[in-house]
């Protein structure tokens, strides 16, 4: 069992960070009341965030991933995350192997 | 209903995504160990930050040296979406004290804020109920990520598996639910066209800020005011 302080620096910063997150819902719900356009903003927080993280590895690394990831979104309107988790990887391990 | 039976309440109604959870946070523990990270240290991470998504982004951008600074604005930049979940979730909050709340909020995840806001709709949500769902899922989540970490410790390279196409592959899974108008389309393209662009041209993960923002501003100008009918009776004239 090993822990590098650099290590847990980071990890105890990324936890300090996402439980500010966690609760400043909380002070701004005793602040304001978030509608409109500011409402319109913040829905669009999470699909754009998801979006931002994967559109690299989706569009800019190989045409393997991108058919994957096109594989994987169609399998993941009918079946359980998981099984399109799984389905997506496979289908990547494929495609790497066929477009070498 | 007693505290002790709501408790086991909001552990049962939140048992499919715990069964979803064990594999998920498996192959996490697997991948932080793949890349460098002790077991301890992965233990330590899902422990006290117990926020599957980051969890997935962060590893992925793990180096030596570690970037601290960069992980714990990433943490923020991720996580943003607690503080409208929070927000929304605190006004069902009120048979909570403050303390209460305070520690009900570091089990804030995704799915255990969904359970807790139903229960808020059929009637009222207790804090048995909310810390029943929300503690079984970070006890599964820490025994699974322990679990995975102990067994990866002797798996290669994760891309010969096609593991690290899973951090993907799960975000794409997760994203569909977000789906609600053409709206979203145009948020998704103004996200993916800048991220994709901006992590061609920049080191470091400033492209998930980037794309975000990118998505945000294209809501923003998009919105229509009678895009949320229920709310029209509090609509300013502008």
């Amino acid at each position: 069992m090993s822990l590098d302080p650099q290590t847990v620096l980071a990890i105890l910063a990324m936890a300090v960070a996402t439980y500010l997150t966690r609760v400043a819902g909380l002070w701004l719900l005793a602040l304001a009341n978030v509608k409109g356009r500011t409402r319109a903003a913040l829905d669009a927080v999470p699909p754009a965030v998801l979006m931002a993280v994967i559109a690299p590895t989706v569009f800019a690394t190989g045409l393997a991933e991108t058919i994957a990831a096109g594989i994987t979104l169609l399998a993941a309107f009918r079946l359980p995350l998981l099984v399109a988790v799984a389905i997506g990887v496979a289908s990547v391990v494929a495609l790497r192997m066929l477009l070498g | 209903m007693s505290r002790r039976a709501d408790f086991s309440a909001g552990a049962f109604a939140i048992a499919p995504v715990l069964a979803a959870a064990i594999p998920i946070a498996l192959l996490f523990g697997t991948l932080s160990v793949a890349k460098g990270l002790s077991v301890a240290e992965t233990s330590l991470m899902s422990m006290t930050v117990f926020a599957g998504a980051l969890q997935f982004v962060a590893v992925d951008q793990w180096n030596d040296p570690v970037p601290v600074g960069l992980l714990a604005f990433t943490a923020l930049v991720v996580n943003i979406r607690h503080v409208l979940m929070g927000a929304s979730l605190g006004r069902s909050m009120g048979g909570f004290s403050g303390s209460h709340k305070y520690a009900a909020m570091f089990f804030l995840t995704d799915e255990s804020w969904a359970f807790a806001e139903q229960r808020a709709r059929k009637g009222a949500l207790t804090p048995a109920f909310y810390f029943g769902s929300g503690v079984a899922l970070w006890t599964v989540w820490n025994a699974a990520s322990l679990t995975g970490a102990l067994l990866g410790a002797g798996l290669g390279d994760p891309a010969a598996y096609g593991f690290d196409f899973a951090f993907s592959a799960v975000f794409i899974a997760i994203l569909t639910g977000f789906w609600s108008n053409w709206r979203t389309g145009a948020v998704l393209l103004a996200s993916g066209a800048v991220s994709a662009l901006v992590k061609i041209s920049l080191d470091g993960a400033w492209y998930i800020l980037a794309g975000a923002l990118a998505g945000i501003i294209v809501a923003a100008i998009l919105h229509a005011e009678n895009e949320h009918p229920e709310q029209t009776d509090g609509v300013m004239p502008s």
